[in-house]
């Protein structure tokens, strides 16, 4: 890969994240709460998110990927670092700065019951953000929203009925017209897929890759499902306790992971293939995640590592950048323009796995 | 032998709005030491037809048998029942978190469940065998472990102890009702793992509920896959994802984004599962199939042999020989279509064909 390669130019960035924080305060007291720690959902992450492409974050639970995405849409303030929109920072601005960029960031969740109004028309829940933002009233809103609705798949006729007349599918594209309604550029798509059906699944993926092509939009995926994000992502970074562990395109991190969590995460995933079951080495981690509130010094994911030493306990590795090549070769410590989402395959490792290097065998190591 | 042999099980239970026919005569065998998966969607009626077995759908009308170590399930009494729950089939279900009591230690509900069905072991005993049980499912320190209470373990170790405690009476039979759906993949790999591990042990049987068929594809030997209350498929595994008989069957296969698939468009299935109070007539896949012809707008299939083994059974119109995801296969279901599709099922399948971006 040439070195022009491994920037977006700013022009192609839609969002550019720089060593965003978030830390959540851990009170405690009865009468009077004091702060006796805080939990590190977010610990120093830098990405880029290219226009018109989806960077795909998986992650645990635990992991930060739902509060990383809450802090691009500036839904709840950042405690250090900047969130960049289209040109403009957008950190910690105030409601009403904040108002005219709501249009053009949406979010699609993971649960289409809770997330819709029971009480409401489906009508009046797409119809809002027209209301909201004053875009278009009476008549001409309710043209629009049924064009949304025919849009998603959804029976324009079925503009007065209630979220509870529709299944889960269906749910889920009123939630897609209702993010879609302003046009936005940038759609946050947490587990959009993971309350779904498979056969259901599918009909919604194919309808969110129609709409980016139709709309030039933008999607930061969110899934714990590796397949689906495979399927949708154009770039892809892997998140373990608040930081970014490996990053890349698509097909380098899937087919050459350096990280041995993104090993072990990648052994994990299930394949509906009996031969490729059968053929695959599991890496069976050990342990669970460690709480976010004390994370393990040096790199967060030695306790678990099968391939840790002492020098992982110590020193928290940085991303550097890898070749797409056979050879788990170290280029150079990621420039800053090397950011995660861009074209650079980044891991954050010291001892990094190489093609064909087992971890299965070493997998097995005692919980201490 | 046969461990367990279930003919067909109806159930169905009455409602306001009309009767829930949750399912519809299904006829399946779990032999020792083998694992039966149950795939289907939500609604396939996957988790009614294991909870009947136990005697936990109460107000449910059950007809059928399910022959179990020589007795019929279906006629135990409550007290009986009792006697067979835990003790000789055990259950791990969903989410661990609401299975375990909240407010009793870990090792106090294994040593209750122990004592329960064993008068004669002594509560020192059971303890014993709790902190055992407890370092067999992979808790490190279970000796302090076992005094702490639900909320102190993580998800995957609760369900590790939900396992420990399906394991404790070292039952014949254990159903595993979505077991790791609930978990990231990393902690079902362990959870799947430990499952396999202690089943070559004990040489316990395992009926694996889930919609997950990569979970199917790891860990079980024959496989029925469900659809509207009924098999819509059954084979052993290798023969359900390699040669599927069934267009549903294949339509799950086709719709779960793969490394091959990636970049390309899905191809999902139709529509939606069918309401179970007013099911559709003749074939209840038709309306979201893409092969409907005549017949199958009249007439239910049954499960029938496709192949000469007799091993592997379909309830499909299609001939036997439309099997696989092959163009071969392919061009055989094409010509089937060809062949018997008349106007009433043309009309099906364009509305079919319409809801595809439904």
């Amino acid at each position: 890969m040439g070195a022009d390669d491994n920037v977006s130019s700013d022009d192609n960035v839609l969002v550019r994240v720089e060593n965003l924080v978030k830390h959540f305060p851990v009170k405690a007291g009865g009468f009077v709460k004091h702060t006796v720690g805080h939990v590190h959902a977010v610990d120093d992450v830098s990405l880029v998110i290219e226009r018109g492409k989806t960077l795909g974050l998986v992650g645990e639970t635990g992991s930060g990927k739902s509060t990383l995405a809450r802090c691009v849409a500036g839904l709840i303030p950042v405690t250090s670092g900047t969130v960049n929109f289209n040109g403009r920072d957008i950190t910690n601005l105030s409601r009403g700065a904040m108002r005219p960029l709501r249009r053009e960031v949406q979010m699609i969740f993971q649960d289409p019951y809770s997330s819709l109004n029971p009480r409401r028309r489906v009508g009046a829940i797409i119809g809002d953000p027209f209301t909201v933002h004053k875009t278009a009233t009476g008549a001409e809103r309710k043209r629009q929203v049924q064009d949304l609705m025919e849009r998603v798949g959804l029976n324009p006729e079925h503009y007065n009925r209630f979220p509870a007349e529709f299944s889960g599918g269906q749910r889920q594209r009123i939630g897609v017209a209702r993010a879609l309604a302003l046009r936005p550029k940038l759609i946050i798509c947490d587990e959009p897929v993971s309350a779904l059906d498979v056969s259901i699944q599918a009909q919604v993926l194919n309808l969110l890759a129609d709409l980016q092509q139709e709309y030039g939009l933008s999607y930061l995926f969110i899934a714990h499902d590796l397949e689906v994000v495979r399927h949708v992502s154009d770039k892809v970074a892997v998140m373990y306790l608040g930081r970014i562990g490996e990053a890349g395109p698509k097909e380098s991190l899937y087919e050459h992971p350096r990280h041995p969590y993104s090993v072990a995460l990648l052994s994990a995933a299930s394949a509906a293939d009996p031969d490729t079951a059968a053929a695959r080495q599991r890496v069976i981690l050990t342990g669970d995640v460690p709480s976010p509130i004390d994370p393990p010094a040096g790199c967060r994911f030695h306790p678990r590592c099968p391939k840790a030493q002492d020098l992982c306990a110590t020193e928290e590795p940085a991303l550097v950048r890898y070749k797409q090549s056979a050879a788990a070769e170290v280029a150079s410590p990621a420039a800053a323009a090397e950011t995660v989402g861009g074209e650079a395959h980044l891991a954050a490792c010291h001892f990094p796995v190489a093609d064909g290097e087992s971890l299965a065998a070493a997998g097995t190591k005692e919980l201490a | 032998m046969t461990l367990l042999e279930v003919k067909d099980l109806h159930v169905s239970f009455p409602t306001a709005d009309g009767v829930v026919q949750a399912v519809r005569g299904v006829s399946f065998e779990v032999e020792p030491g083998r694992t039966l998966g149950i795939v289907g969607e939500s609604g396939s009626g996957k988790t009614v037809l294991t909870q009947t077995l136990l005697g936990l759908t109460p107000g449910a009308e059950v007809t059928g048998n399910a022959l179990f170590e020589g007795a019929d399930l279906l006629d135990l009494s409550e007290n009986e029942m009792r006697h067979v729950r835990g003790a000789r089939i055990s259950v791990i279900f969903q989410d661990p978190l609401t299975s375990l009591h909240p407010l009793y230690r870990i090792g106090w509900q294994i040593a209750e469940m122990i004592r329960a069905h064993e008068k004669s072991v002594s509560k020192k005993e059971a303890r014993e065998r709790s902190i055992d049980l407890l370092r067999r499912v992979g808790i490190p320190k279970p000796e302090t472990r076992v005094d702490d209470y639900p909320h102190q373990f993580s998800g995957g170790m609760r369900q590790r102890a939900m396992i420990a405690m399906a394991l404790s009476l070292e039952p014949k039979l254990i159903i595993a009702d979505e077991p790791t759906t609930a978990l990231d993949a990393t902690v079902q790999a362990q959870i799947i793992d430990l499952l396999l591990r202690l089943q070559q042990d004990s040489g316990t049987a395992l009926i694996m509920i889930t919609h997950d068929l990569g979970v199917v594809a790891d860990i079980a030997d024959d496989v029925m896959v469900m659809y509207a209350g009924r098999a819509a498929e059954k084979a052993p595994k290798r023969e359900v994802f390699y040669s599927s008989h069934h267009p549903y069957t294949k339509g799950l296969l086709e719709s779960i984004p793969s490394s091959s698939s990636s970049g390309d468009r899905l191809k999902p299935i139709a529509g939606s599962p069918p309401s179970l109070i007013s099911l559709p007539a003749g074939c209840k896949f038709n309306p979201r199939c893409a092969y409907v012809f005549d017949r199958c707008l009249h007439e239910e299939p049954v499960l029938h042999p496709v192949t000469e083994s007799g091993e592997h059974t379909s309830a499909c119109w299609l001939p036997s020989r439309a099997a696989g995801l092959s163009e071969k296969a392919e061009e055989l279901r094409e010509e089937a279509v060809r062949e018997h599709r008349g106007e009433e099922a043309a009309e099906v399948a364009a509305t079919g064909d319409e809801g595809a971006g439904d």
